[in-house]
């Protein structure tokens, strides 16, 4: 039975364990390979190779429209609640192929957490609910273990001193930084082994905008981070690896320093200079 | 000259074009209180001929046989009150599901059909209905009754419910629908336990819309329901209901009925305009 699942993982959980010490060699946790994809006939993606690191914070910049979204949703699956969008190629996630025949979409989207761009706390459930709305509509019932769940979560997204009086307030009564660390405290609450943000600042202030980034830090500590952004600085203040991508394609993917300081390819060096896009 | 400097040289125009605004702004209000007149009316004269007999024998009693002074409409009071039930036994499902099938999972040419067969169906004349459910519930079952009633008036509601109902899943923003499914949560959890519940204002103002619309029908209450002086204990058995009652006390020759007739028709009125400030109410304070 598929709702229980989630309920067995957090007795051996992961999330509150140590982090590797540095040394450690990169454990892929992401492999994508000739991923395409269309929408309708309009080709969007061109046969991405791609991995993602475990435990580290990958970003992925480009111009609107050059696919960061989409192959971003390719991850969790999310591309194909667009009827006419069509994937090929292959994307694993610690070796198990995440598009296998008998793998549900539901499960992969339990693994790999999302926070999207605009917060979007559900608006008909407190702060509290809201945390534990994924954990309860997948059919834990356990009390205690989701009042915990709550607290960690909160505690995790840098959002509980700040609400831990008001669980009961609607969660849109936050501010929108609030609320977008809300969204990441519901994404955590299942416990996920990725997470992915869609531009998850570009509606949010500088101060909001750097709480978030400091809370990126925190979390990777736990969690391997995949990040779509439009802002430039914010892939070089917060992240391990950068890929380029322009027009449907993965143009450069490097260690940050090394994609900001010494690109390899020509467009990755106009576009992180300003010359385009 | 151009044409804006023409347009300039005709300032002089000035005094002429105000009074034209005047004269369309005049007529549009004119147009609003003659909108608004009838209900004032209708209500003001229902008032006038009925409130003196709306009592507690109204509410209580049954009605008096021909000739006899007195009782009232306490069995068509319940009866509208069980047809609306049985109604909504067929009314509420069939338009909620059919909607949110439209809203979240049918395609874009099944919908279009469902959608326009929904419309057609709306605009069918309610004694039509009444006609149908006869043949097809009324001569099977060899006599009139509530169930037939309670049908007719659901048939009447289901395309009200599905298309205001759609209307409101639509409003419910992606994004939300996004963030559950993104948290592994099971599309039909999502529609129930997401959805549903962002609506469910304005799902009850469907409903409540849907009531208010099919309460008064007379004409298909007349071949199936057909009507009762007496209390239904068997909802096989034909029922009363305030419309028919008072459709058979107006068209009657006493005075006495005619009296309670009045007082009928500003009972089921009263009930509408309290279901339609209920939606107002509840528009008012967003879906």
């Amino acid at each position: 039975m598929n709702s229980a699942q989630p309920a067995t993982r957090p007795a051996q959980s992961n999330v509150m364990a140590v982090s590797p010490s540095p040394a450690s060699p990169p454990v892929p946790a992401f492999e994508a390979s000739k991923v395409c994809v269309w929408y309708g006939t309009k080709q969007a993606l061109f046969e991405i190779d791609l991995t993602v690191r475990k435990r580290e914070i990958t970003a992925i910049i480009g111009p609107s429209g050059c696919g960061k979204s989409t192959f971003l949703r390719c991850l969790n699956r999310m591309h194909e609640l667009v009827p006419s969008a069509r994937m090929e190629g292959k994307i694993t996630l610690f070796g198990e192929d995440l598009y296998g025949a008998t793998v549900d979409p539901a499960i992969v989207r339990r693994r790999v957490g999302m926070v999207f761009q605009k917060s979007n706390p559900f608006p008909t459930m407190s702060i509290g609910e809201n945390v534990i709305a994924g954990l309860r509509l997948n059919g834990i019932r356990d009390r205690a273990f989701l009042n915990e769940q709550m607290e960690r979560s909160l505690r995790l997204a840098a959002l509980w001193d700040e609400v831990k009086n008001e669980l009961h307030r609607p969660g849109v009564s936050l501010s929108g930084g609030q609320q977008q660390r809300l969204c990441i405290a519901r994404a955590v609450a299942m416990e996920p082994e990725v997470l992915l943000m869609d531009e998850p600042c570009s509606a949010l202030d500088p101060m909001a905008t750097a709480k978030i980034e400091e809370l990126m830090q925190e979390l990777k500590k736990n969690f391997t981070i995949v990040i779509v952004t439009h802002n430039m600085q914010q892939a070089t203040r917060c992240s391990d690896q950068t890929a380029f991508f322009y027009m449907g394609k993965l143009i450069e993917m490097d260690s940050t320093a090394k994609i900001f300081s010494n690109p390899g390819q020509k467009q990755t060096e106009d576009y992180i200079t300003g010359r385009f896009g | 000259m151009n044409e804006i400097s023409a347009v300039r040289a005709r300032g002089d125009q000035h005094r002429y074009r105000k009074a034209k605004s005047t004269f369309v702004a005049g007529l549009c209000i004119l147009c609003g209180v003659l909108v608004v007149t009838p209900l004032a009316l209708v209500f003001g004269y229902l008032v006038i001929q009925g409130a003196s007999s709306v009592n507690l024998d109204f509410f209580t009693q049954l009605p008096k046989p021909t000739g006899e002074v007195g009782g009232g409409m306490a069995n068509a009071i319940v009866g509208t009150f069980t047809l609306l039930a049985l109604a909504s036994l067929i009314g509420v499902p069939l338009g909620i599901f059919g909607a949110v099938y439209l809203a979240e999972y049918g395609n874009s040419r099944v919908n279009w059909w469902l959608r326009f067969s929904s419309d057609i169906l709306n605009g069918v004349p309610s004694i039509i209905w009444g006609i149908v459910i006869y043949g097809i519930m009324v001569v099977p079952m060899k006599g009139y009754s509530a169930w037939a009633g309670g049908v007719a008036l659901g048939c009447l509601m289901v395309p009200i419910i599905l298309r205001t109902t759609e209307e409101v899943l639509l409003l419910v923003p992606q994004s939300y629908r996004e963030a559950a499914l993104a948290l592994g949560i099971a599309k039909w959890k999502v529609i129930s336990q997401i959805v549903i519940k962002t609506a469910r204002k304005g799902i009850i103002t469907a409903l409540l819309l849907a009531f208010a619309r099919v309460a008064g029908e007379t004409a298909p209450l007349l071949f199936t329901a057909l009507g009762n002086s007496f209390w239904n204990r068997n909802l096989s058995q034909p029922i009363s209901a305030l419309p028919l009652q008072i459709f058979s006390f107006a068209t009657s020759a006493f005075d006495d009925y005619h009296r309670q007739a009045w007082a009928g028709a500003l009972v089921l009125v009263s009930f509408v305009f309290l279901l339609n400030i209920t939606v107002r109410f509840l528009t008012r304070k967003g879906a």
